[in-house]
């Protein structure tokens, strides 16, 4: 498929970054917003047909590209979706154009240099869920860091902006390095057992590797992901980024960015190298385990909103390593699910957060008290939201959290029983959170004053309540998309997983010989 | 009686280099006093444009001349040409900043293509003698350079550093040859090779001291620790234009000469070398980017890096491999790019009596002058190894090389010392766009040959990063001889 003759996913990678380019030549501040705000908005409505052109009975890769890059070095150009990258890209590009939005009126200074640092992230985002070739993939990984750096440190709060962008980048990039590495080590794999030369993941998930050559290499892949997600003991950067980020920059991260993480794992660690996946699956579900009730008792006690999000992320993610490494239909599905849901209730709440920061310069917990009274539609959304985000039947997050749970399950009994007390922590901490800012009296008398939501904020928020409405109650929309992908994932994963155990096997038979 | 064939075609690219240097300095003697010389540069200019197009003919002849001490294999040709490209943008850059400093005059241009006359003889000597001569004609006309601004106390201790620091290196080279010259006889690489693997003189003491000086000569002047001392103190004395051409031009050269010696020459030893080369390796990448962190003038800052720089290099040429020594000409020719390229950015933010080279002084200045801190941006990220930008594919090279020869320690002591060195050049990318300027700076002044070597520098920097696989194939095609 074409748009402007361009194939549509190079197309969308690369849209945004003539937006970028259009914007060098404009002056003024509003047609500046203005212009990113419909390259963002043609960019979403291109990435629509993805969703509608999607042949969900087909497993394997769609609109594939495939082209050289670098030939003499077996870099390819190569891209293509599957069910599992498909709803991830329509997310980044949904949230783009919400983040342009909520930017509207809280970025006062440097507009232009703002909104090109988020369209060249869009670009980073999109590139990096596309590509199929692992230096392809790194390049797009990498160039998400440089505009994230910069929206945390040029527009973040100005306390501590720079030690957290300065935090975000160093613990990305010194995870990223030795994937690199591992990425060339296993090229070299390749080359040497099929004497070709190539990045292209798709050839390479058909290689065999040694098992512990397979350790280290998942090492190095995961490190790198669990850095990004991020797993416990990994997370410190990420209440820093969080916190000192602008609105904008929060929702993409908690959206997007950590979602490449979990996709990492999911596209490249587990299927790459199955059998290191498979005999480290108990040390990564008690890291997840470790980080859904570390997340949610952190985020009891903090009294900042903002922090109290972020690191409920903590808690969420875990909630998605979980299920992945379940390792079976509920548990990655859930797992994917839950990606997408928390992109939006977790990118909810950063809007609604900044939302209410705009007005009182404030994200203490301890300065607001009944502002349902003073802003009654603000409530309503809140509400949602936070009862999205714990996850109550007939939202979102209830599909995405009780698949996980039922998948650690039937992977193990007490890792369901530990996820499930999570899940009643989680509750704890959002209804606390939300009765100390929305009900009581009005206790500032700055709060008596706040004026409620205006209509472009109302216009953020409905269609992520709507979305959060319809991937509670029908889900079967989405997951449609990635049965089929999801499927494959597993038979593969299994299928490798057996084969290397029948490996030994016909040792032992040349050693009776 | 045979007489011996002169093949001046094979060097046609140094004679008119050198015809080049004579004329500037006939014509600053002619030219009227006291003006602005700065057609003095654009005459060198046309120079190096002359040279360049007599060398691409050359390319993949693979001929030798002079008895076989001059070779024009692809290696050669491939450092010709980056030492030309390097030789150019220095000239560029000097334009304005040398008329700025007021050294604009004959003799500074002169000297520029002397020293690159001498970097392109190392680069096509197969005789330690044209190589040492390369080595001199280059390293004196450096010496020269660095203590140009005479009026500056740092500049004349640079000059004099690097003079002490550097004959004495010399001095260590030229013992090495010696030796290698008593042992097996002959001053041809490719004779000393035969002769030891005919006589198997693989223990031969001599040889041993021999190796060992040969590496401290050239660990010098690629500025590897432990003989990197120099560095940092020269780098900061010396006219920034010629720290550009130092930095990049030596450092190309000495790579040069280092790589046609030990794989030429003592292929036989390479177990030996690679032990000692694999401690430099890891040695100068680690104290480079560790000591850079603390660094607080931009141009000692960029010192260190270019030590770093040299370990990483050094990366590759212990892995030996096809991959890695055409990653090294991928990288030496990526790292042109972007070290002038940083550099022209320094020259640029400083103005006549305000150099601006803190960088504390790098302040507030992201928005106040964009496209500069951009650039300089770019330039630093490149450095630091981030994709999309020639630093990160010639990383790629580099390090793959390592992985292929498995020295995987190796390689992941680089990656991450690449990680250690994001920090201090985002550093400079914090204070220009996060931090507000403490002190104005103002009025700065951008002459057009500056402007277009930046462009230039930007130009390449990126083409080598998004469309690497034309220099790349180059420089795999250009090592065919050599290995």
């Amino acid at each position: 498929m074409d748009i402007l003759g361009i194939p549509i996913l190079s197309f969308l990678i690369f849209f945004p970054l003539a937006g970028a380019a259009v914007l060098l030549f404009i002056k003024n501040e509003s047609p500046i917003r203005v212009v990113t705000l419909l390259f963002a908005l043609v960019e979403f409505v291109a990435s629509l047909p993805l969703f509608f052109k999607f042949d969900s009975a087909m497993a394997a890769m769609q609109f594939l590209e495939d082209g050289w890059w670098v030939e003499a070095y077996g870099i390819s150009y190569k891209l293509g979706i599957d069910g599992i990258s498909l709803l991830l890209v329509l997310l980044s590009t949904f949230l783009t154009v919400l983040c342009i939005l909520c930017s509207w009126t809280a970025i006062t200074f440097r507009v232009k240099e703002y909104m090109i640092s988020f369209l060249f992230l869009e670009t980073g985002m999109i590139g990096a869920l596309v590509a199929l070739d692992l230096i392809l993939f790194y390049v797009f990984w990498e160039v998400m860091l440089i505009p994230m750096y910069l929206l945390i440190g040029v527009w973040g709060n100005p306390q501590r902006r720079i030690y957290a962008a300065i935090k975000f980048f160093l613990f990305t990039m010194a995870g990223s390095v030795l994937m690199l590495v591992a990425i060339l080590v296993l090229y070299f794999i390749n080359l040497k057992a099929t004497g070709k030369s190539t990045f292209d993941v798709l050839e390479l998930y058909k290689l065999g590797i040694p098992v512990t050559t397979q350790y280290w290499l998942f090492g190095a892949f995961a490190l790198a992901f669990a850095i990004k997600v991020p797993m416990f003991p990994f997370h410190t950067w990420l209440p820093d980024a969080h916190t000192e980020a602008p609105t904008a920059g929060s929702v993409i991260l908690a959206g997007v960015l950590l979602k490449m993480g979990t996709y990492g794992f999911i596209r490249f660690a587990i299927p790459l190298f199955p059998n290191a996946a498979l005999d480290l699956t108990p040390l990564i579900s008690w890291l997840a385990l470790i980080g859904i009730i570390y997340g949610a008792l952190v985020s009891m006690m903090q009294p900042d909103l903002k922090r109290l999000v972020a690191f409920s992320s903590v808690s969420h993610l875990g909630y998605v390593m979980l299920g992945m490494f379940a390792l079976n239909t509920q548990g990655v599905q859930g797992s994917i699910y839950q990606m997408l849901n928390h992109g939006i209730s977790t990118g909810s709440l950063f809007l609604i957060v900044g939302m209410i920061y705009e007005r009182r310069h404030t994200r203490m917990i301890s300065d607001f008290g009944g502002i349902s009274k003073v802003m009654p539609v603000f409530a309503v959304f809140f509400m949602i939201v936070t009862l999205s985000s714990i996850g109550l039947p007939g939202t979102n997050g209830f599909v995405g959290e009780f698949l996980i749970l039922l998948g650690a399950f039937r992977a193990n009994t007490l890792y369901g029983v530990l996820a499930a007390a999570g899940v009643i922590l989680g509750a704890a901490y959002m209804l606390w959170m939300f009765q100390r800012v929305m009900f009581g009296k009005v206790t500032h008398s700055k709060n008596e004053g706040l004026k409620d939501l205006n209509a472009r904020e109302v216009v953020i928020l409905i269609p992520m309540v709507a979305l959060i409405f319809l991937m509670g109650i029908y889900p079967k929309l989405f997951f449609s998309k990635m049965d089929a992908s999801v499927e494959k994932f597993l038979k593969d994963f299994k299928g490798k997983v057996e084969m290397k155990a029948d490996l030994p096997a016909p040792k032992v038979a040349e050693i009776k010989k | 009686m045979k007489i011996p064939e002169i093949d001046l075609y094979l060097i046609a690219p140094e004679i008119i280099i050198t015809a080049f240097g004579f004329l500037v300095l006939l014509v600053d003697v002619f030219a009227p006093k006291g003006e602005k010389k700065g057609y003095l540069g654009f005459l060198g200019l046309i120079g190096v444009v002359i040279a360049f197009f007599y060398t691409i003919p050359l390319m993949g002849s693979g001929k030798t001349g002079f008895e076989g001490m001059i070779t024009s294999d692809g290696f050669a040709v491939f450092f010709k040409i980056t030492i030309l490209i390097i030789a150019f943008l220095t000239l560029l850059i000097s334009m304005g900043y040398a008329a700025r400093e007021g050294i604009g005059f004959g003799e500074y241009y002169a000297l520029i293509l002397f020293a690159t006359l001498g970097m392109m003889l190392m680069a096509a000597g197969t005789h330690l003698i044209v190589i040492f001569l390369g080595l001199e004609t280059m390293s004196i006309s450096i010496y020269i350079l660095a203590g140009m601004l005479r009026e500056d106390r740092r500049s004349a201790e640079a000059a004099f550093k690097y003079f002490l620091l550097g004959a004495f290196a010399t001095g260590f080279l030229l013992y090495g040859i010696a030796f290698l010259y008593g042992a097996t006889g002959s001053l041809y690489l490719k004779d000393i090779a035969a002769h030891i693997a005919a006589k198997k003189l693989f223990d031969h003491p001599m040889l041993l001291m021999s190796l060992t000086f040969l590496t401290i000569g050239f660990g010098f002047k690629i500025a590897s620790v432990p003989f990197h001392m120099w560095t940092p103190d020269v780098y900061e004395g010396a006219p920034t234009s010629v720290t550009a051409f130092m930095a990049t031009g030596v450092k190309a050269a000495g790579f040069s000469a280092l790589i046609r010696v030990f794989f030429t020459a003592l292929p036989g030893f390479r177990p030996d070398w690679t032990s000692i080369m694999w401690l430099i390796a890891v040695v100068t990448m680690t104290v480079g980017n560790i000591i850079a962190i603390s660094q607080s003038n931009i141009k000692r800052m960029l010192a260190y890096s270019s030590i770093a720089h040299a370990g990483y290099i050094l990366v590759a040429f212990v892995a030996g491999n096809q991959l890695g020594t055409s990653g090294i000409l991928f990288y030496l020719m990526a790292y042109a790019f972007m070290n002038l390229g940083a550099f022209t950015c320094v020259i640029l933010f400083g103005k006549k009596g305000e150099e601006n080279t803190l960088v504390a002084d790098y302040a507030g200045v992201g928005f106040k002058y964009p496209l500069l801190a951009a650039s300089m941006t770019i330039f630093l990220l490149s450095m630091a190894g981030i994709p999309p930008l020639g630093g990160f594919m010639a990383k790629l090279y580099i390090f793959s090389a390592a992985v292929e020869a498995k020295f995987y320690w190796l390689a992941i002591f680089g990656v991450l010392n690449s990680a250690i060195s994001v920090y201090y050049y985002l550093r400079v990318t914090v204070l220009m766009y996060f931090r507000e300027s403490e002190r104005e700076i103002t009025g700065l002044q951008f002459s057009p040959a500056p402007v277009i070597a930046l462009i230039l520098a930007l130009i390449g920097t990126f083409y080598m990063g998004i469309f690497p696989s034309n220099v790349l194939t180059f420089a795999q095609k250009s090592i065919a001889g050599l290995m």
